[in-house]
């Protein structure tokens, strides 16, 4: 009985031994292309690296430069502008959305259509959102001011034209609308996801008890939500933090606009990247400061939401 | 319900039908403004088409040949998503059905890195690129889809729930090795999380844009996005928005197809994402 059991016990050990086969291309090629890629920019972030020669060590010469940067701290405060302004509609609109279909009383059809068609926009690739939406609000002849013209014309108002990506009072808020109009959609599916996912046996049990709908929405379902609100924004941030193609192909470098939209990684891009200021080490400062911004504003909101649930 | 009730649930309707039409109203803008000569454009709005695709069409392919891009985003993103859904699966295998020594360090780093931006490591990534002499190479667009974090942690907890541990033990003991297992008892199982990890990985592939345009510095290797990043330089074609539009519409096409398709895979996959908790 005992020798059988042993011998049961190494095969399984023998089984357990093939799990190193199958995970073992993805750590080789996870070393090379994930892990060896994060070190090398922080050894980059400490040496005046050019893009060619060989690196030499500067200390903590290019982080004490990102934090006195005037032009850094305006990328970051464009990049926070933005993501925010792109939030509260993006999470607002997929909110009321979640509200509207969850609703007990109303029990809305055409969740599936609806959502197909909202999500629809998050599929295009950002380089052709960018140009259909830099022809549609071209200030002299897009279509977009076309129609405004329309309707100013039909109130007897003249007003002038506005260039909406080349100044800078609009220029942000004009890509944060482009970007909710990208992401609510996708934030909506996570969200009515999460309504879904709460048991049918609380609202039966809450309708049994004779609650109304927003009781039931501010008892139920909201309290039940709110680990997926927390996720979505944290991922929101995490993206927002890292907005490029947007803003970078819709603000031309001549304009007006131009250093009002550039975000964090457009500055890390031009020193990274860009021919003529590129200078690694300094791009790569930039980045692990980057990081540690979106790490402790990642903690900061999990603690924030856990204190709240007690 | 009361009267009051369905005058409200009706307006609701329409606002929700209004918010699809916001959705949509850009592309169909689009497709009809492909058709439409430049001059047309710049001095009125409609919705109906006209006659003019075909210049159009001989400025657009003037300046660029799109479907070279498109033909060079399906070398790069279909050999990439292949590996992803492979590679993924095995892996998450490997973490979910085997107790081997490291398992629970390689999932910590693998969740972990899940949260680590990516524009983190762009640099370093870069720089090894031009050590390896794969600047303006696809493989480094497509090698790294090996290692899918974010597929491997989904696929795992999908092994998790819909693979019984008994099933591998029974073939074990009917002598299946355990790769052949793994071939003909375990993919099969796993195909819709599969299929649904693919169709997500192959959309991010498809419309990736920095590293390809960081990547790529030859305009024949220029994938769809990087190519259509080019028309902000051309003055020629900008001064033709029918051109433009027909640029765009042609890029989004092949998008709206898979999502003719695919719509409940993608939005299974967004919904798993925020209950996986």
């Amino acid at each position: 009985m005992a020798k059988a059991a042993v011998t049961k016990k190494k095969r399984m050990k023998n089984y357990n031994n093939a799990g190193y086969f199958f995970v073992l291309p993805f750590v080789i090629v996870f070393l090379i292309f994930s892990i060896y890629p994060v070190f090398r920019t922080l050894y980059l972030s400490f040496t005046n690296f050019k893009g060619f020669g060989t690196p030499e060590p500067v200390g903590l010469q290019n982080y004490a430069r990102v934090l006195t940067d005037k032009f850094f701290w305006r990328a970051l405060w464009n990049t926070v502008r933005i993501w925010g302004v792109n939030i509260v509609l993006q999470l607002g609109l997929a909110f009321l959305l979640t509200i509207v279909f969850s609703d007990i009383k109303y029990k809305m059809r055409g969740l599936g259509i609806f959502r197909a068609i909202y999500f629809l926009p998050n599929l295009i690739a950002a380089t052709s959102v960018s140009f259909l939406f830099k022809t549609l609000l071209d200030w002299r002849y897009g279509t977009f001011n076309q129609v405004l013209n329309a309707i100013y014309q039909f109130f007897g108002i003249s007003k002038e034209p506005i260039d909406w990506l080349g100044s800078g009072n609009y220029a942000g808020y004009v890509i944060a609308v482009i970007s909710a109009w990208m992401w609510f959609g996708n934030s909506f599916i996570m969200l009515m996801a999460g309504v879904q996912g709460i048991s049918k046996d609380y609202f039966e049990a809450a309708a049994i008890d004779g609650a109304g709908r927003w009781t039931v929405f501010g008892k139920i379902t909201l309290p039940l939500l709110r680990p997926i609100l927390l996720y979505v924004a944290i991922t929101s941030l995490i993206g927002g933090l890292q907005m490029f193609d947007l803003p970078f192909l819709m603000a031309d470098k001549a304009s007006a606009a131009y250093n009002s939209v550039q975000t964090v990684v457009m500055y890390l891009y031009k020193f990274g990247f860009e021919t003529g200021t590129t200078q690694v080490g300094y791009a790569s400062a930039i980045a692990y400061v980057l990081f540690l911004i979106i790490l402790a504003v990642s903690l900061i909101q999990m603690k924030l939401f856990n204190r709240k649930g007690d | 319900m009361s009267t009051f009730d369905k005058v409200k649930k009706t307006v609701l309707y329409v606002l929700l039908i209004l918010l699809a039409v916001v959705c949509m109203v850009p592309f169909l803008l689009t497709l009809v403004n492909a058709t439409r000569s430049g001059n047309e454009i710049v001095t009125s709005f409609t919705l109906i088409p006209s006659t003019h695709l075909k210049e159009n069409w001989e400025t657009v392919f003037q300046f660029f040949n799109l479907f070279k891009g498109m033909w060079n985003s399906i070398k790069v993103a279909v050999p990439a998503t292949l590996l992803t859904a492979y590679f993924s699966a095995m892996t998450a295998y490997g973490l979910a059905m085997y107790k081997f020594r490291g398992n629970k360090v390689l999932f910590m780093g693998i969740v972990i890195f899940m949260m680590i931006p990516g524009q983190l490591s762009l640099i370093g990534f870069y720089n090894l690129c031009t050590k390896l002499h794969l600047v303006n190479s696809y493989l480094p667009l497509i090698i790294p889809a090996i290692a899918a974090p974010g597929t491997v942690f989904f696929l795992r907890q999908y092994i998790l729930s819909v693979l019984p541990p008994s099933l591998i033990e029974a073939a074990r003991i009917d002598g299946a090795s355990e790769i052949y297992s793994f071939h003909r008892i375990v993919l099969p199982i796993m195909s819709p999380g599969i299929a649904t990890m693919s169709i997500m990985a192959f959309i991010g592939n498809w419309n990736n844009y920095l590293l390809p345009m960081i990547i790529l510095n030859k305009n024949e290797k220029f994938t769809l996005p990087v190519m259509m990043a080019t028309l902000k330089a051309s003055t020629d074609i900008q001064r033709n928005q029918g051109a433009i539009y027909l640029a765009v519409a042609i890029s989004i096409i092949p998008i709206l197809i898979v999502f003719c398709f695919c719509s409940k895979y993608i939005i299974s996959s967004i919904s798993a994402g925020s209950v996986k908790e």
